[in-house]
């Protein structure tokens, strides 16, 4: 739409900045807890902030919907986008590169740890069946793929990941409460450093919250978003593997 | 709006599943586990705790150590008190600190014993059978709203946040509010002890926060004019004993489902399955509504291939509540709009499935859950998906209705999306109320199709686990295409046999009065 390097939220004129925004205040329903409203989204960088719903939850609790113009813009040419480089293949050319390239089969262990009980990421991406259509990576031959379940402690993946002998370990976390997968997160790489085997395997982390960027900065290898697919991991693995080596173990 | 099921199918199913309940009933019935002596230590009011270790659990694992549990704590306990003229309570804070060996005194003859043993357990027996009677007089007094009953879950990890969260969930409309447990709690071996601050997306279940939301939603409920249901999760290796604590608190409805254990938390199948049978006693003499946990099979499992299976679970566990003397209005078996939403006429394929379910069990209230496993975090689409699933559950009569979040798979509800969801329940089932009662299903139709072939798979399943039996049948994977194995999992150490004098005093006098007919019902 523009070839601008400064942009802003778009409503339905360029550089209108329209947002919407929705939140609530522990505050009950009235023209205070409204003006209240208003001053929170004007702080938020909303020119003419409208609330345009107000309703009470009860318990002294008020929701709002409020619109506005952000006067806030985004510089793009500061920005600085760490993306994952990918060169996808599908079940059959991965199997063939890990045969040809690695010539054993791979070991991947995957787990949901800390508190997580949500299994969804880690069994769309290890089960047989999948996920809409696409197999997991039980279903691949040259792989041998271990699903930990959910809820496993960090001491006890690493554990596995050792007598597994693990080639990559995938880590899962999808509901998270108060951050805790942050420091779950970082706790995983302590321990493998600990035990002198973080170099030896492809670290990988995946779930709704997580970026490739953000992996990154916990000392991972790559990070999966939502909506990846079994393919994309394997392929990451496979190649990675080759790349750094780490075949002949 | 009627299926036209096969009569026939249906009786096959229901014998199948008969069988296969008679066949776990035959396994429980000469054996017992550490959680459900500590059980029997609780009802009879040894719930006090020392440095944080309920004793409860100090005894039991005292007699399991030395190989002396096969007669029941009961006896061992009675038997002290008898002789030394102490309270239970009394005679368990004495073995904590190491003044009284249980194992020490003269052993009284157990037969003669148990007169005594009745007396001991009656004031929790009165106790619970009182709470009984409060909850069927507020009910009265307060009425409830009109099904599908409203459910929400709060989860801050804080008693003390949870209380105004919960309370202001009832206000905006909610009929029933759980108290989700904090993550693992299903694996700890004790139910630990007070009020507690700290969870990890749920708050501990103790005796103490059951007490405190008890009485904050009692006085919601009598400021709104509508009672309020507690639930909590009677599941996992404390289930009889959160049975107990849920019973002498007055909760309302326990999520109770060894299947769900086995499949989904890796519990030891022998543990559960004994530990689940005096949680259900408990529960139907308690008057409280279980919910069984089928929806979840559909989370691992493809929600069209495999429907079968939770039909076919829920007659099992039909059976299993029978025979734990539940009545059918305690029933909330539970089954899930988990369909791909991308799918053509999958909103066909669910209105079948819970249509089905309805006529299935028609005394029974059922727990419909909302899509978890396509939700995203296009809140937008999501709350269109909790819509269709709201129309299912009117449409359908289901009388527990668990709200879908908006933002599922994001964070644990915000209470923005908890009024949300109750907003968005509220106006599809008020305005689509009657529905039901006008609209017919078209024989030979889509829909129809669909019910009689999962139904014809369902007792096609049915025949082969009574076959092999339910234990080999989850060995091989046939639920939720996870395997587990009869001597795998958490807790096979917990079980043991009982001796020829063993007695529980509370499941006899509760089995007892459910067997003549609960007065109250």
């Amino acid at each position: 739409m523009t070839d601008d390097k400064i942009i802003k939220a778009y409503g339905d004129a360029l550089d209108d900045g329209a947002v919407q925004v929705s939140f609530t205040l522990p505050l009950a329903a009235g023209p205070q807890a409204k003006a209240a409203a208003a001053s929170l989204a004007e702080a938020m960088g909303l020119d003419q902030a409208e609330v345009v719903h107000m309703a009470s939850q009860g318990a002294g609790f008020s929701f709002f919907v409020v619109y506005g113009h952000c006067h806030h813009q985004v510089d793009l040419s500061t920005l600085q986008v760490t993306e994952l480089e990918l060169e996808e293949m599908d079940l059959f050319e991965i199997n063939d590169y890990i045969r040809d390239n690695i010539g054993r089969k791979l070991n991947v262990v995957a787990a949901c740890t800390g508190t997580d009980a949500h299994t969804v990421g880690i069994d769309a991406i290890m089960n047989m069946k999948g996920y809409n259509g696409e197999y997991g990576l039980e279903r691949y031959p040259w792989i041998n793929a271990y699903n930990l379940g959910s809820q496993v402690d960090n001491t006890f993946l690493v554990a596995e990941a050792r007598r597994l002998q693990a080639d990559a370990i995938l880590v899962s976390q999808v509901v998270t409460q108060r951050d805790v997968h942050i420091p779950n997160l970082t706790r995983l790489v302590e321990l493998l450093e600990a035990e002198g085997i973080r170099n030896s395997v492809v670290l990988v982390a995946g779930g709704p919250r997580i970026s490739h960027q953000l992996a990154l900065e916990l000392g991972y290898d790559a990070g999966f978003g939502a909506g990846t697919t079994p393919r994309q991991v394997a392929s990451y693995i496979a190649r990675e593997i080759v790349a750094r080596k780490l075949g002949s173990l | 709006m009627k299926l036209q099921l096969d009569a026939g199918l249906v009786k096959e199913c229901r014998d199948a599943a008969r069988r296969i309940a008679e066949e776990v009933q035959a396994f429980i019935q000469n054996r017992t586990t550490v959680a459900v002596e500590r059980t029997v230590l609780r009802l009879m009011g040894v719930n006090a705790a020392l440095d944080d270790v309920p004793m409860a659990n100090i005894i039991v694992e005292g007699l399991a150590a030395r190989g002396e549990l096969g007669l029941g704590a009961a006896y061992w306990l009675g038997n002290a008190c008898k002789q030394l003229n102490l309270s239970p309570q009394e005679a368990a804070a004495k073995v904590a600190a190491g003044e009284l060996d249980l194992l020490a005194l003269p052993r009284l003859e157990p037969a003669g014993l148990r007169p005594f043993l009745h007396e001991l357990a009656e004031p929790g027996l009165k106790r619970i059978a009182d709470n009984r009677l409060e909850r069927k007089r507020l009910q009265q007094k307060l009425k409830m709203g009109p099904a599908p009953l409203l459910y929400v879950i709060v989860a801050t990890g804080d008693i003390m946040q949870d209380v105004p969260q919960a309370q202001a969930a009832a206000e905006q409309g909610a009929d029933i509010i759980a108290v989700i447990r904090t993550t693992g709690q299903s694996l700890l071996d004790y139910v630990p002890h007070g009020a507690t601050r700290e969870g990890f997306g749920g708050t501990y279940a103790t005796q103490e926060n059951f007490r405190i939301m008890r009485r904050a939603l009692d006085e919601t409920g009598e400021k709104l004019g509508r009672y309020i249901m507690l639930v909590n999760y009677c599941s996992g290796l404390c289930m009889p004993e959160i049975a107990a604590l849920g019973a002498l608190e007055r909760l309302d409805m326990m999520l109770n489902d060894a299947l769900y254990g086995i499949l989904f938390r890796d519990i030891n199948m022998q543990r559960t399955l004994i530990d689940q049978n005096f949680s259900r006693v408990i529960n139907a003499y308690a008057g409280i509504i279980i919910n069984s946990g089928e929806d979840n099979y559909l989370t691992t499992a493809d929600a069209v291939a495999e429907a079968h299976t939770v039909t076919a679970s829920q007659f099992i566990n039909e059976q299993l509540a029978l025979a734990a003397g539940l009545s059918p209005w305690q029933m909330g078996l539970g089954h899930a709009f988990e369909i791909n939403p991308d799918m053509e006429d999958g909103l066909l394929l669910e209105i079948a499935q819970a249509q089905m379910a309805r006529q299935l069990y028609p005394d029974a209230p059922l727990k419909y859950m909302p899509p978890t496993k396509h939700m995203t975090g296009d809140i937008f689409k999501g709350y269109l998906h909790n819509s269709l699933f709201n129309l299912t559950s009117v449409l359908t009569g289901q009388g527990i209705h668990l709200l879908g979040m908006l933002t599922e798979a994001i964070h644990t509800p915000f209470i923005q999306d908890r009024y949300l969801a109750i907003e968005n329940a509220r106006y599809i089932m008020n305005n689509a109320r009657h529905l039901k009662e006008e609209l017919e299903i078209v024989p030979g139709g889509r829909m129809q199709k669909r019910a009689s072939q999962v139904l014809a798979k369902a007792a096609e399943l049915l025949s082969q686990v009574a076959e092999i039996g339910l234990f080999s049948a989850l060995e091989r994977g046939m639920f939720a295409d996870v395997k587990r194995s009869r001597e795998g999992g958490k807790g096979l150490q917990g079980v043991f046999m009982q001796a020829a004098e063993y007695y529980n005093p509370f499941l006899d006098n509760m089995k007892a009065k459910l067997d003549r007919g609960m007065e109250n019902d």
